[in-house]
């Protein structure tokens, strides 16, 4: 195949964060004019191959080629230049300023520095290629996310883009916005457009794109022209073979007659949770399988606390929790060890020692006043216990690697000796060595009689650690599961016809 | 961005010891160090105890805002209304001390500023508003008030029961000096010492992270309000019985100097980190400028200015650390 026919083209592309490695000898040629799709399980490394393509991430290695040229150092504004632009998964617009304002922003009509009239004849032009219907004059602040992203399109094409890559771009749209999304698609592909698509949604991908590169643990499987594909095949290389993870075994699951430590039944929130039932049990570790945005995070806070519940009966052993909090809940043995463990999780102005304790004050003082010598005690045996590195009392977790700043995390709950613990993406971003220990941590809390609730965008990681699953889609547990016989790949398989269904469901009642 | 950013740079190692580290660590010390050395070798009547146990007496009730207004910086927030605390405290002590009773009026003193603290904090978690518009906008009412409790006229206070607070000495040491050094002590215990210290750490270090830990960080924020104001009130107090004079526009300006003090010293003004010595050290610091261009006799207008620029280094060096 000939360069020039390719708009962008990657070559042995590696990338690394913190010592893990998140693409590995990447090769993919993006063709012109084409609509390319990028698929894998979370963490295969999709989103991480468009953001080096629109110059968020620069390569530790290899080379990338934009309409021929090769490019040394990258940035989104060099990327811009080239033609490429990115819409993100998190938007990113100005919210107090108009849809049109934030279409031109940076190519504002002007003279001299003067702002000039003239943007809304441009607007104008643009919205006869997309046809979204948006008013210009409308704030962006007021719009919905669906509408956000046609603004951000909009951008995208006012800047001559000739390259767009858009990540999850359907996954907050109904069907019928996604569908509108598509066509445009196809209109921007005919203007010569080249379209990177990064998405979970096999069906839209199979129905719109033209070429697909799967990818999986951060390598490319293949490329290869959709029509051979079908959701099937896509599946299967997604998952391709096991890996050699050796995970711990499981304590016995409790009997179904254990009195749950935790139930809900039918709850909703405003976080998008609709008719959740699900219970816990002491020493039985659960599992919520699902995809990104499902609804994992939103259950595991709606538990915590941290979200107020809505509608429905929430018991924690056995007591009906009614105007929950956080405070509330750590009272009552909860912990939860959140996904994001530099924005939620740690104190990075603080060292090893209060991050650890900060959970768990109260038991460690007397009238307020600290004992500091059962503090350093406790302390040094979580950092032995866990093998946190470096092992000082008083380290800066600020510069820990991503491993040891998860085990510092799980030491301050596993020192509040929890009855329900939940776990957020335990095992995100770190080594395979924490990984390990991680794992073996969550078997011990529920062998010394823990519930544990477990969510992971690995599914391996969820099926493997679990007793039992809840299957979730779109806010809702459309199933209950008993993982010792469930499989990724009929798990996820599960979960697409799920969505499928869902959206021919909203399809019928649209029309 | 900023997080990915610092992992590209591949450079998440723990800073070792370095001079530049230090400085910045330290780097309040280091000058009030040379300031020390210096202003002995330039003047013999620099380097007394009775110039330095001066120096603390007239710094002590800034010094007492200063150490209070520590926790709240700490802990995310900010406080403009220090000064005009300072004031009602001041025309509320004085009042009081002639119409019904001097040691009364030195509990109430104290007890209004955290009052007054309180609605301060009470405002800032009730509507989620920045503490930075709250306290600007209360210092305003405040100071309104301490000028309607007296007409705007200042209040005599010769009291000998009242005056023993500002001005009365044991051995050579001022009894305002040993009332800072106690407060000090006493902040320096509740910050590190206690569960409540951890908790203003956490919540100005990332509050999310603490909520998400169980505490209840709306309390701890009203809680450093409260302690802030009554710093103010007791340095109101202090300084009523000092001069022997409660003037409603007592303490206009102090809210600026303090703040300036906390920054000198190096605690950080994004929250999460810093202490209660490095205030001190930077009340300190702005006396020892202020006592050398006296004993200097240089013109006072370079006074500020001096001030000033040290605080521009200072805030320089400290915000040349590697980020988090």
């Amino acid at each position: 195949m000939s360069a020039e026919g390719n708009a962008v083209s990657i070559r042995g592309v590696v990338k690394s964060f913190g010592g893990t490695r998140v693409l590995d000898d990447i090769n993919i040629d993006f063709r012109a004019g084409e609509v390319h799709a990028l698929v894998g399980e979370n963490g295969a490394g999709k989103s991480s191959v468009g953001k080096i393509v629109g110059g968020y991430y620069s390569a530790d290695d290899g080379e990338i080629t934009v309409f021929g040229e090769r490019i040394g150092r990258f940035s989104p504004r060099e990327a811009l230049l080239r033609g490429i632009a990115m819409i993100h998964q998190e938007l990113q617009l100005v919210p107090e300023l108009t849809v049109a304002q934030n279409v031109f922003l940076g190519l504002e009509s002007h003279r001299a520095g003067l702002l000039v009239g003239g943007d809304l004849e441009r607007f104008a032009v643009i919205e006869a290629t997309c046809d979204f219907g948006l008013d210009p004059r409308a704030k962006v602040a007021n719009l919905r996310i669906a509408e956000r992203q046609k603004v951000e399109i909009m951008r995208a094409i006012a800047r001559n883009a000739r390259v767009i890559i858009m990540d999850e771009p359907t996954s907050s749209l109904t069907e019928d916005e996604a569908e509108r999304l598509h066509q445009l698609i196809r209109r921007l592909k005919s203007n010569g457009v080249t379209v990177i698509y990064v998405s979970h949604f096999l069906d839209h991908i199979l129905a719109n794109c033209d070429r697909i590169t799967v990818m999986r643990d951060g390598r490319v499987v293949r490329t290869a022209s959709v029509e051979g594909e079908t959701k099937q095949s896509l599946v299967d290389s997604m998952l391709g073979q096991a890996s050699n993870i050796i995970w711990p075994s499981l304590p016995p699951a409790p009997a179904e007659t254990v009195k749950p430590i935790a139930e809900m039944r039918k709850i909703s929130t405003d976080t998008g949770l609709r008719d959740i039932s699900l219970l816990v049990r002491p020493g039985e570790i659960v599992g919520l399988i699902g995809l990104v945005g499902s609804g994992r995070t939103e259950i595991g806070r709606a538990m915590f606390g941290a979200d107020p519940i809505e509608a429905g009966s929430y018991e924690i052993d056995g007591i009906e929790q009614r105007r929950l909090n956080v405070t509330r809940a750590v009272a009552q043995g909860v912990a939860l060890v959140p996904e994001d463990r530099r924005k939620q999780g740690l104190v990075l102005t603080q060292t090893t020692r209060p991050n650890i304790s900060l959970a768990t004050l109260g038991g460690l003082s007397r009238f307020g006043l600290l004992n500091r010598n059962e503090e350093t005690d406790r302390v040094r045996a979580m950092i032995r216990h866990f093998g946190i590195v470096p092992g000082k009392v008083d380290g800066e977790v600020a510069f820990y690697s991503g491993g040891n700043q998860q085990k510092v995390l799980l030491s301050k709950w596993a020192v509040a000796k929890p009855r329900l613990l939940i776990l957020d993406e335990p095992s995100r971003g770190v080594d395979i060595g924490a990984r390990q220990r991680i794992h073996e941590f969550i078997v011990e809390m529920a062998a010394a009689g823990t519930g544990v609730l477990l969510i992971s965008s690995e599914l391996e990681e969820v099926i493997n650690l679990s007793h039992r699953g809840y299957l979730m889609s779109e806010g809702r547990i459309f199933d209950e599961v008993s993982c010792r016989d469930l499989t990724v790949d009929a798990a996820l398989n599960r979960i697409f016809r799920e969505q499928s269904r869902n959206h021919d469901i909203q399809e019928t009642t649209l029309q | 961005m900023t997080d990915t950013r610092a992992i590209l740079a591949g450079g998440r190692q723990a800073p070792r010891f370095s001079v530049a580290s230090f400085a910045r660590e330290y780097g309040v010390l280091v000058i009030i160090a040379a300031l020390l050395i210096g202003l002995t070798l330039a003047s013999d009547s620099f380097l007394t105890p009775r110039n330095l146990l001066n120096i603390v007496n007239q710094s002590a009730p800034l010094a007492i805002i200063a150490c209070a207004l520590t926790l709240v910086i700490i802990a995310g927030g900010f406080d403009l209304s220090t000064g005009a605390i300072f004031g009602v405290a001041s025309v509320s002590a004085g009042w009081i001390a002639v119409n019904v009773d001097p040691v009364t009026a030195m509990i109430a003193g104290p007890l209004i500023g955290v009052a007054l603290g309180l609605v301060n904090g009470v405002i800032i978690t009730a509507f989620n508003v920045h503490s930075f518009l709250v306290t600007l906008a209360t210092s305003l009412v405040y100071r309104g008030i301490a000028i309607l409790i007296t007409g705007g006229a200042l209040i005599p206070v010769r009291i000998p029961e009242f005056a023993w607070l500002g001005r009365e000495k044991v051995g050579m040491v001022n009894i305002a000096v040993i009332v800072f050094v106690v407060f000090m002590l006493v902040m320096m215990l509740l910050l590190n010492r206690t569960t409540f210290g951890r908790r203003v750490f956490a919540v100005g270090g990332n509050e999310e992270a603490a909520i998400l830990s169980g505490i209840r960080t709306k309390l701890i924020k009203i809680a450093t309000f409260a302690i802030s104001g009554g710093a103010a009130g007791l340095a109101g107090v202090i300084t009523v019985s000092r001069l022997s004079m409660a003037s409603p526009q007592a303490g206009a300006g102090m809210e600026l100097e303090a703040i300036a003090a906390v920054i000198l010293g190096g605690t950080s003004i994004m929250g999460g980190a810093g202490a209660i010595w490095r205030s001190v050290s930077g009340v300190l610091l702005m006396a020892l400028i202020g006592n050398g261009f006296n004993i200097l006799n240089v013109n006072p207008f370079f006074k500020d200015l001096t001030t000033g620029v040290i605080i521009v280094v200072a805030v320089a060096l400290a915000a040349s650390k590697p980020r988090r």
